[in-house]
């Protein structure tokens, strides 16, 4: 599934910003770092496209799905059914275990039964991230690249059509930025699903199929209309 | 909604010691004066129950109160006497039968009454086994005594001595169990039911020994004079009273001067009873007859009063509790505002998230309520047998 947006626009009435974007296609399987200065809007778009804010109009498109029509509840949905997403402060729960934070987001998923299957699917990712010997440990006994590579599993466990990551590395040392971001891309790669990146490092430019800076992407920026 | 309940459960295990410190003091708080409340009012409610049953008691001149609970719960170390002839002065007055009670000596810890046929009758006490006592020497066991000393019809209870030191003393006497009774649920189940009679031979006012007219026997006499003889110390004494030495049993004087403990009084009506209470308040400063209930009222209205400190003291502490418990809840929901945030930008519903936020209230409050339910039926099948021991003491 593609990823498209047309015509967005989004604008905070009290923050003096708004976002508008005219045209930007990510294809099914590419990989995308989204670079630009701090406050250009980076982490607005990745909030736009995953539904947790609203465009004030435009359309987000996911595949067939017109993400920017869906209400507040379908928007939710999707982004729990449909997409994955990876934070920079990791946003693991510290009362689960590596299993059940991995599984996590399935078990909130609607019609998504936790069984056999699904935990094999679950161990063979994080087997593959290199946690297998962390299996059920406690979340506050893993390094923070173990645990960005925590958040990158569950983020894939439901064979997402898109990945969102808001600076997964950014608080990784540089050996671990390697390994969370190259696994990351070679997942999304066999899946084919679409990788969008927020990212300040340069250095890991050159592992994404595309880089878009947010400078050439906007139309129009600064003070609200 | 399974899957919630899994995700609440691990939040629960990890946070147990938190949650657990803080579901035992709600528990407590809770438990406590509900507990307090309703021992106290069901203790209150059997003593009165006893005393309502036997509104009337006559005895020795001295505490109302210990001559009340030691009538009605046989609960007295070394009871005022009188004698037994006062058992037909309250007869002949024509207002009310009497029943004897001679409680002063002990099985162990259960407590020998001595009394008349007409008292199981009275208390209307079932036999679960065998029959009432017809013979002397022969007992009947409350129901709690044949279970905590595991016997039945054809075992034996036998006295204890009151002072081991005391060679003169009271000393035991082997009496064969006739019947058990049907549990009562009162202090009767607790109690070995005698014989007036068997009471004096265990005190040593009548007694049983070797026929000293035999010719076996001539040893052990010192002197004979007619038909009085003195034996010496070497004289056989019975201390198990059978079929084959009943007839050497005998007191020696008269049996209405021997000691009783109380009397109970059975007026045929309230007429009758007033009639009494009057003869004996205005007649006689010798014995006293007191109103039971009136009695074992005033003891309950001083426990009343440390109830309701004892109730209010715990409730300050429950509104102390109480808030920190908020306190508590509200801080750990700040905690735990990270988390929240992290639910919702995953996808997960208002609803999922409250729910889950909800849980560790839930928790807390279920299992303190199931923890209070459990101790309150505790304290109601112990705290009440304690409390009236701690009374009646």
């Amino acid at each position: 599934m593609s990823l498209v947006l047309d015509g967005l626009y989004f604008g905070y009435s009290d923050k003096g910003f708004a976002l508008s974007i005219d045209h930007l296609k990510i294809s099914r399987g590419e990989t995308v770092a989204l670079v630009g200065p701090s406050g250009s809007g980076k982490t607005t778009l990745l909030n736009l496209i995953a539904g947790i804010l609203s465009p004030d109009r435009g359309l987000i498109q996911l595949g067939e799905h017109s993400l920017s029509s869906l209400g507040k509840t379908q928007r939710r949905r999707q982004r729990l059914c449909n997409m994955g997403m990876i934070f920079q402060s990791f946003e693991l729960l510290d009362y689960l275990d590596v299993k059940d934070n991995i599984l996590l987001q399935a078990r909130l998923a609607p019609g998504v039964p936790i069984g056999t299957e699904l935990q094999q699917q679950a161990y063979a990712i994080a087997e593959r991230l290199g946690l297998a010997d962390k299996w059920r440990r406690p979340i506050t006994a893993l390094s923070q690249g173990e645990r960005q590579r925590v958040a990158a599993c569950r983020a894939l466990l439901l064979n997402p059509d898109l990945v969102l990551a808001d600076e997964p590395t950014g608080n990784l040392d540089p050996d671990n930025k390697r390994v969370v971001l190259d696994h990351l891309i070679a997942v999304c790669k066999e899946r084919q699903s679409v990788l969008l990146t927020v990212t300040h490092d340069h250095s890991l430019l050159p592992s994404f199929d595309r880089v878009v800076d947010m400078a050439t992407l906007l139309t129009q920026q600064g003070t609200a209309a | 909604m399974r899957d919630l309940l899994y995700l609440s459960l691990q939040y629960i295990r990890h946070h147990r010691v938190k949650l657990l410190v803080l579901t035992f003091a709600i528990t407590l708080v809770a438990w406590l004066p509900i507990a307090i409340q309703s021992i106290v009012d069901q203790t209150a409610a059997q003593l009165l129950q006893r005393a309502e049953d036997t509104p009337l008691v006559v005895g020795a001149p001295g505490s109302p109160l210990e001559l009340s609970l030691g009538s009605l719960y046989f609960r007295a170390k070394t009871p005022n006497t009188l004698p037994y002839s006062e058992l037909a002065t309250l007869e002949t007055t024509g207002h009310a039968r009497a029943i004897p009670l001679y409680y002063r000596f002990h099985v162990q810890d259960y407590p020998i009454v001595g009394t008349s046929p007409d008292y199981l009758g009275y208390r209307d006490l079932k036999l679960a086994r065998g029959r009432p006592p017809a013979l002397l020497g022969e007992a009947v066991i409350g129901a709690k005594v044949a279970d905590a000393m595991g016997l039945g019809v054809g075992d034996y209870v036998i006295s204890s001595p009151e002072s081991v030191f005391d060679l003169a003393g009271v000393y035991p006497l082997k009496m064969p169990v006739v019947g058990v009774l049907a549990p009562s649920f009162s202090p009767d189940d607790e109690a070995v039911f005698v014989d007036i009679k068997t009471t004096w031979v265990i005190q040593g006012l009548g007694h049983g020994h070797q026929n000293l007219n035999s010719r076996e026997s001539i040893g052990q006499i010192l002197k004979r004079d007619g038909d009085n003889i003195v034996a010496n110390a070497s004289v056989h004494q019975f201390n198990e009273i059978t079929a084959d030495n009943l007839d050497s049993f005998h007191f020696h004087g008269d049996n209405s001067t021997n000691p009783i403990s109380a009397i109970i009084p059975v007026p045929a009506n309230e007429k009758a009873a007033a009639l009494l209470l009057g003869y004996y308040q205005e007649e006689r400063s010798d014995v006293q007859m007191v109103r039971s209930e009136r009695v074992i009222g005033d003891l309950l209205d001083t426990v009343f009063t440390v109830r309701d400190y004892i109730v209010v003291g715990i409730a300050i502490i429950a509104v102390a509790t109480t808030i920190v418990a908020i306190l508590v809840f509200y801080l750990s929901l700040q905690l735990r505002r990270g988390e929240r945030f992290t639910l919702a930008r995953i996808g997960a519903s208002r609803l999922q998230v409250h729910t889950l936020m909800a849980t560790e209230v839930i928790f807390v409050l279920v299992v303190s309520a199931i923890l209070s339910a459990i101790l309150l039926a505790l304290a109601q099948r112990y705290g009440i047998a304690l409390l009236q021991q701690l009374l009646l003491a």
